[in-house]
């Protein structure tokens, strides 16, 4: 107890450094804690989404056409195949719609809450008046005027914006009558015979479809999330390094006085795993402020990227708590290692002296650089011979360390320049002294580094995105108009009244069809200018869009032609037969595979696509008044109208929204190493009066000694920015040329923003300033006595 | 007159309340004269020459550097004429430990824009330190370290010189040798010495010696 007692007073005279290291150990464990509250809310709502209707544990049959009639469902169930007949969509405004017929419905697919057949309580849904979703659901602003009219009913396990009706109501719903989409196995009978031709088996797994689509978004956030805890443990590895080297003549008397070594490191390390948990604690708790604040963003992002339905609100998952105490206290662990493993190890006759500062330093900056370039190299190694995601991220990973280990070396050659090139007293003495202070800052310097060059790398990287993406849409949305009717039958109708007063009436047909193994969609295109000269092809045959409109080829997106690996003129298996692929196009923002087809042979391939969506070429300066026309004349909703820059602006809407979380952990994550160096600088600053104290009574003031000490942070933090420019410019064409490839399918081009690094660089120093403003002013504000007594003990 | 000292009354605070350290001290020093400044721990050795040196200011009296009142100089005024005319010297040494010996050595003079090169050459010379010029403080041993802090000391050529138990720090052979040293240069260069020692044999090597007690002079 005494021993402790004497350890623990190192904390009571060091306030300031026990604050820095709970806030760093906080902000660590806030912003991993914060990204995997985020991704295990996902998560959750995709398990929930797959589960529904038993999909994760009963087998189905698919038709490959993508709908089945119900005559021959019902030609099935006379033939004696255990099936029951499911029809999914989406409304349009976005409610997920599941039509089931109860009589026939397995047992395994019953949902809690539900009246199913074995109570015999489920009139009142047969007669299509009833429809279940979660309360949440039902609480939405939209979906109650979606189901006016009927009754619905609360199910706590259906997920978010998911409604569960009869058959005949979801028809109704989605306005698809007679359509099946899926035939669920009853799993205690036997099948009686192969499967029909025309459907496929698919077998009972997790359909994990929306997970495997968003993990690529979910690893990226897991990435920042993981950046921005390392750059909150050096704050900790910084701040515990400094106290034990504060608390070495302590240790040294303690094992003196005759203290095992293996009992003060036990103390030490449960001091450590105390600081950590309270730490952690803090830290989960601003996490889930963090997670709140971002989630709904986060949400809006999961659904116009990948139709995700995410809910807004957060829950407290135990095993989130659990994981981020985990990680403080395996962050705290392994930044607090080094000096644990010295206190146990720490002889009793060992020297007294900080060894923060001793000559090791060069020889630790020299072992730093080698493990760097050896990180670099590898990186170099993984780049040319690794594939897949992980190891796109293994070479952001390998590339990020070994640029932050190299950083010493680098800033102590740039500095020993300065140095030589210093002209006067007081300008060799602020090269060789901030040199000097290289050991001491390192760590945060580090920090910055990281924090810095993951914000030009990514910022290159969205802005490159959105600059790709700005171009690509005014390519592909060239008609000015896109008109969506109710029925068939309205198509027909407002077609004889539109085509005499627009230059052309463009149908857009679609059919879901798997594609490569996978769900897609594949669209069929009239042969018009509108395409030939505005589509954004990235590579293609000759002629290629007289091979598509004579039905001889087929064109496929980038995600499609990367993923399946795809060569022009390979064969694409279709329903109705393969096609060889004659172009690629780029198709930003869409993760499912897509392929065109001339409209005749999209039309003989699916017989049963109905047209009810239009593109309308018009002089611009007509829209409105045909908008309105159109409107008046047929009584049109407020949605089936869209002009060319109302979809534009709704993009770019969902692009800005996409990356508004990337942008916030940016931030987050430069103010964490804002805090290092913080963090750093006061922790040093006692230290620092050693060799200060002696400038000053040579003849400077304190206030020039502290603007001279901030000068020294803004220095060192804006050579640091300008290291990080190139390290920040490799990570960009990382993320565009390898990770985006890998997750979501499309190369974009690198440009580059000097602008953006203008700003940066006033980031930078902003951090800088912060960072190096207050132990300026405690500097300048000290007493002379307290710089005296640098040079003697008495008074 | 290079230093006068007046009724200087200096105190400090504690946790019991203010502490007296000097009560009303005054002593005067000549160019080219020597005094040693003797006394127990705590007697006020070291804040009566800090005083003396601009470093910090007394509560009441009156201190003179070459005729400049201190009173009357702010923080940079009393930081200016600590670089052109004072000289220090101190036990810990405290030279700076990113500027090697050579730079070391001539920093104040520079500072002060005083920089003779004939002259910091002939004080390395003196002061055996033109094998070390290119080495840095943490290289050197405590002996070498404050012939360097002597020479930087002494480089621009100050008024007044005040050096705080410069040799407490040094076994006696190599602490007589480095006072030999520092007492010859001093005569060369016509200042004059204030010195805090603990050591009646050291103080008795100077032109006077005055005894603290109790914050004031005996």
């Amino acid at each position: 107890m005494t021993v402790l007692v004497a350890l623990l007073s190192h904390w009571r005279r060091h306030p300031l450094q026990l604050a820095m290291l709970v806030i760093g150990l906080a902000v660590a464990t806030a912003l991993w804690s914060g990204v995997q509250a985020i991704n295990a809310e996902a998560r959750a709502a995709y398990a929930k989404a797959a589960a529904v209707l038993g999909q994760d544990r009963m087998d189905r049959l698919v038709p490959v056409s993508g709908v089945l009639a119900p005559a021959d469902y019902a030609g099935l169930r006379r033939g004696g195949w255990p099936v029951s007949p499911v029809l999914e969509g989406r409304t349009r405004q976005g409610l997920r719609v599941l039509g089931i017929e109860p009589l026939t419905l397995p047992r395994e697919a019953a949902i809690r809450g539900l009246p199913g057949p074995a109570e015999g309580d489920f009139q009142d849904f047969l007669t299509g008046q009833v429809v279940v979703a979660a309360p949440e659901t039902l609480d939405r602003p939209g979906v109650a005027a979606a189901l006016r009219g009927l009754e619905p009913l609360p199910a706590p396990d259906l997920p978010p914006m998911t409604v569960l009706a009869d058959i005949g109501l979801a028809e109704r719903l989605l306005e698809r009558p007679g359509e099946i989409t899926a035939l669920l196995i009853d799993p205690a009978r036997p099948l009686p015979g192969p499967i029909p031709a025309g459907l496929e088996l698919r077998t009972a797994a997790p359909d994990d479809g929306l997970a495997r689509l968003t993990d690529s978004f979910h690893l990226n956030l897991t990435a920042f999330g993981v950046l921005a805890f390392a750059v909150g443990i050096f704050i900790v590895h910084s701040a515990i390094g400094l106290a034990f080297e504060q608390r070495r003549p302590m240790l040294r008397t303690l094992r003196a006085l005759g203290v095992p070594a293996r009992a003060l490191g036990a103390l030490i390390l449960t001091e450590l795993l105390t600081l950590a948990l309270i730490a952690g604690g803090v830290g989960i708790a601003l996490g889930y402020l963090l997670a709140a604040a971002l989630l709904p963003d986060v949400a809006a992002t999961l659904g116009g990227l990948y139709g995700a339905t995410v809910p807004g609100a957060l829950a407290l998952r135990p095993g989130w708590v659990a994981g981020g105490l985990a990680m403080a206290v395996a962050g705290t662990l392994a930044a607090g290692a080094g000096g644990t493993w010295q206190t146990f190890r720490l002889p009793p006759l060992a020297t007294a002296q900080s060894q923060a500062h001793a000559g090791s330093a060069t020889a630790l900056r020299r072992a730093q650089a080698l493990a760097g370039m050896a990180l670099l190299a590898t990186a170099g190694v993984m780049l040319m011979a690794g594939q897949g995601l992980w190891a796109g991220f293994a070479v952001l990973a390998a590339l990020l360390l070994g640029a932050a280990l190299l950083l010493p070396a680098a800033l102590a050659g740039l500095l020993r320049l300065g140095v030589r090139l210093a002209r006067g007293p007081l300008a060799e003495w602020f090269w060789a002294d901030t040199r000097h202070q290289l050991p001491g800052l390192s760590l945060a310097l580090m920090a910055l580094l990281l924090a810095l060059s993951a914000n030009v790398g990514v910022g290159t990287m969205v802005a490159s995105f959105r600059a790709t993406f700005t171009g690509w849409l005014d390519q592909r949305l060239a008609s000015e108009l896109y008109l969506t009717v109710e029925t068939p039958a309205q198509a027909v109708e407002i077609r004889a009244w539109l085509e005499p007063q627009v230059d052309a009436m463009l149908p857009i047909v679609d059919a879901e069809a798997r594609l490569a193994g996978q769900p897609g969609e594949i669209y069929g295109v009239a042969d018009h200018a509108t395409y030939r000269d505005h589509w954004p092809l990235l590579t293609a045959i000759p002629e290629v869009w007289d091979q598509v409109a004579r039905g001889e080829g087929v064109l496929v997106n980038e995600q499609l032609y990367r993923r399946a690996r795809l060569a022009l003129g390979d064969p694409l298996p279709l329903p109705g037969g393969d096609l060889p692929v004659v172009g690629v196009y780029s198709d930003y923002g869409n993760p499912s595979p897509q392929a065109i087809l001339g409209l005749t042979s999209f039309q003989t391939r699916f017989p049963q696509a109905e047209t009810r969506r239009f593109a309308l070429r018009l002089p611009p300066e007509d829209v409105a008044a045909l908008s309105a026309a159109l409107r008046a004349e047929f009584g049109l909703v407020e949605t089936a109208l869209v002009d060319q820059a109302g979809l534009k602006a709704f993009s770019l809407r969902i692009f800005e929204r996409t990356f508004a979380v990337t942008g916030a952990l940016n931030t987050l994550t430069l103010g964490v190493a804002a805090i290092a160096m913080l963090a750093s600088l006061l922790t040093l600053a006692d230290q620092r009066l050693v060799q200060l104290a002696p400038v000053w009574a040579l003849g400077l003031t304190q206030a020039r000694l502290a603007r001279l000490d901030l000068g020294r942070t803004l220095l060192l933090a804006l050579m640091t920015a300008i290291l990080s420019l190139p390290l920040g410019l490799a990570l960009a064409w990382v993320l565009l040329a390898v990770v985006n490839v890998e997750a979501f399918g499309w190369r974009l081009p690198m440009q580059v923003f000097p602008v953006d690094w203008l700003w940066l660089a006033a980031a930078a120093f902003m951090a800088a300033v912060l960072a190096g403003l207050l132990p300026a002013l405690r500097l300048m504000r000290r007493q002379p006595s307290d710089l005296l007594r640098i040079f003697a003990h008495e008074r | 007159m290079v230093l006068k000292v007046k009724n200087v009354v200096k105190s400090y605070p504690s946790a019991e309340g203010r502490v007296a350290v000097l009560e009303g001290v005054s002593l005067a020093l000549s160019a080219g004269e020597s005094l040693a400044l003797t006394g127990e721990s705590g007697s006020g050795k070291s804040t009566l020459l800090h005083l003396a040196g601009g470093l910090d200011r007394p509560d009441a009296g009156e201190i003179e550097v070459c005729g400049t009142a201190l009173s009357g100089l702010d923080d940079a005024g009393r930081a200016r004429l600590r670089r052109d005319r004072v000289g220090l010297v101190f036990q810990q040494f405290n030279l700076i430990p990113s500027l090697d010996v050579s730079t070391n050595l001539a920093f104040q003079a520079r500072l002060a824009a005083r920089h003779d090169r004939d002259w910091c050459v002939h004080l390395a010379r003196v002061l055996g330190l033109t094998g070390l010029l290119g080495r840095y403080p943490d290289q050197l041993s405590g002996g070498q370290q404050q012939r360097v802090a002597i020479g930087r000391a002494l480089a621009v050529r100050p008024s007044l010189i005040l050096a705080d138990e410069p040799t407490g720090n040094l076994d006696e052979a190599t602490g007589d040798a480095v006072m030999g040293l520092m007492l010859d240069l001093v005569a060369q260069t016509g200042a004059a010495l204030l010195m805090v020692t603990h050591s009646e044999r050291l103080a008795a090597r100077l032109d006077r010696r005055l005894r603290l007690r109790a914050g004031k002079l005996a």
